[in-house]
């Protein structure tokens, strides 16, 4: 964990201590909690979808900087995306997490890619995975 | 009077294989104490030398388990001042000691109106076990509230403790404040109710010298790996007529004395309480615990962890953006430190200075109703113990200053 110094990077830093999606979202079409017992990260998310894309997407709520910035890039990538890939680069963002997406894939994600190296940090995957976990029970629910 | 650099002079970390072996500051000792070596090998020994399953063989091997079993709790009768060595129940840990009276005596003594009294800053330990043997009996769960240093006023446990009290439990240190509570005065009024009063010595055990006679405390329960111990032992001190007369917690092998068809006779105390096999490896690991602690002292261990609280509270009050939860003296911090960083989230702090070496504990610590009372939510917390050095706090306080600024703030 020596590399820490350098795992709060700028984008990470930049993303939680300004980050552009956390607001309320008065005329969101579907919210959901979002709550790690251990840690106390707590977090509402909040979207709007017509015609089966995410039209606009918020989330409130307080918790470490690797799950407030990583919920924030995580709306950076998925506004104005189909529901159906959002769920897939949620996929690969879980699948990053768990070290096993390729470098192709990761690339996708942006800015997100930013918190590859979580993979080699147990203690904070929780953290990372919060609002990802959260936005794709939200699309799956929809389906139903 | 000998000077806190006196005091700090004594390097203890060559007793503790894994601090004198690893280059970390370890603060996170009210979570679980470090081992000194003479721990590690009093269990080793049991198990090289005297393993075989303690209280029922009628061999050699067999009565050397049951001796180093049964001088273990010897050792901790002595260790609180108990009167009688029946009044040692070796459990798992404190938890397992608290939900032995919340099960045993709570269950059977209770009646709906009745009230168990206890804090709002107790550990879930200390808080969810009552609060299970209130929903099954109909007595009522209540809170004394303490003040935002963390005190307890003499007016809040009067009017709290009245004719309907039928138990009173509350930690003697808090694992979130590091405050000492006013248990004597809270076993004083249990008593002139009529009602029994439940010590959580978790927090107090491993830094005070206890005397459960004087305390007149009826139930008090703690951990071996909070006091150098191993983990898997505890201990509950209760009353002899108070046990006496309680049913077994759990049933089974060797809390017995008959077994027909039909019926049983439970075993005499402490063992109707020691269902199965016990944990004899620990048992002589936490004998060993406390000799080692009897060497050293309780005036050497408190002078110690007093100097260095001191050290890292004037320290960390000088930091900026640093916030210290509970008392603002130094004096009511048993060795806990509980504090937010202005802009960082506790768990930000704890993997920042994991990445110094600092290893503290973030998060609810297991008091959540208590953060909810001062409204702090996750915060971070250093603990630390008599054989932590001058060195570690130096590392802690260097690290801390620097965190603010690798958060991304004043840049």
């Amino acid at each position: 964990m020596a590399d820490n110094r350098s795992f709060y990077n700028e984008i990470l830093l930049d993303h939680n201590m300004h980050p552009g999606h956390k607001h309320e979202l008065p005329d969101a079409d579907m919210e959901m909690r979002g709550y790690n017992p251990t840690c106390g990260d707590d977090i509402t998310m909040k979207l709007k979808l017509a015609d089966g894309v995410v039209t606009d997407g918020a989330f409130v709520g307080s918790g470490c900087a690797i799950s407030q910035a990583s919920a924030d890039m995580m709306l950076d990538l998925v506004i104005g995306k189909p529901k159906e890939e959002a769920l897939r680069l949620a996929d690969i963002f879980l699948r990053m997490i768990k070290g096993t997406a390729s470098e192709e894939e990761i690339d996708e994600l942006e800015e997100a890619s930013a918190l590859k190296d979580v993979s080699h940090m147990p203690a904070r995957v929780k953290c990372a995975v919060l609002g990802w976990h959260t936005l794709e029970q939200m699309l799956n629910n929809e389906e139903k | 009077m000998v000077s806190d650099k006196d005091l700090l002079a004594y390097d203890y970390k060559k007793d503790f294989p894994l601090l004198a072996n690893m280059d970390v500051a370890y603060l996170d000792n009210a979570a679980t104490a470090q081992r000194p070596l003479c721990v590690i090998e009093a269990e080793r020994d049991f198990y090289l030398k005297h393993n075989a399953n303690p209280l029922r063989g009628l061999y050699q091997l067999a009565m050397e388990a049951t001796d180093a079993y049964e001088d273990a709790r010897t050792a901790v009768q002595k260790f609180i001042n108990a009167k009688h060595f029946e009044e040692i129940i070796f459990t798992r840990n404190t938890t397992e000691s608290l939900n032995l009276v919340a099960y045993s005596y709570a269950l059977h003594n209770l009646q709906p109106g009745d009230e168990i009294v206890t804090t709002i800053m107790e550990h879930h330990s200390n808080m969810l076990p009552w609060r299970m043997a209130a929903a099954q009996t109909g007595a009522t769960l209540k809170y004394i509230e303490c003040a935002a240093d963390g005190s307890i006023a003499d007016e809040a446990l009067a009017q709290a403790i009245t004719a309907k009290t039928k138990i009173v439990a509350m930690a003697q240190v808090s694992n979130v404040l590091g405050r000492l509570n006013p248990v004597e005065k809270a076993v004083e009024l249990a008593h002139k109710v009529g009602a029994v009063a439940v010590i959580d010595a978790a927090q107090s055990a491993p830094h005070m010298a206890i005397d459960v006679q004087k305390l007149d405390a009826d139930f008090l329960a703690f951990s071996g790996h909070k006091m150098m111990g191993p983990m898997g032992i505890g201990v509950l001190y209760g009353k002899k007529k108070l046990l006496d007369a309680m049913p077994p917690f759990l049933s089974g092998g060797e809390m017995i004395s008959m077994v027909s068809r039909d019926g049983q006779e439970y075993a005499p105390l402490p063992h109707k309480f020691e269902a199965g096999t016990v944990n004899a490896g620990a048992a002589a690991g936490l004998h060993a615990a406390i000799d080692y602690i009897n060497s050293i002292g309780f005036d050497i261990i408190e002078a110690r962890e007093a100097a260095l609280t001191r050290l890292a509270f004037e320290g960390m009050r000088q930091i900026e953006g640093v916030r210290i939860i509970g008392s603002p003296n130094v004096e009511e911090h048993k060795g806990i430190i509980t504090f937010t960083i202005d802009g960082v989230h506790p768990h930000d702090i704890a993997a920042i200075l994991d990445a110094d070496g600092v290893n503290i504990r973030a998060g609810n610590h297991c008091a959540q109703p208590l953060l909810d009372h001062l409204c702090t939510g996750a915060t971070a917390r250093v603990s630390l113990a008599f054989y932590n050095d001058e060195a570690d706090v130096r590392r802690l306080l260097d690290s801390l200053k620097t965190i603010r600024e690798r958060m991304g703030y004043g840049r």
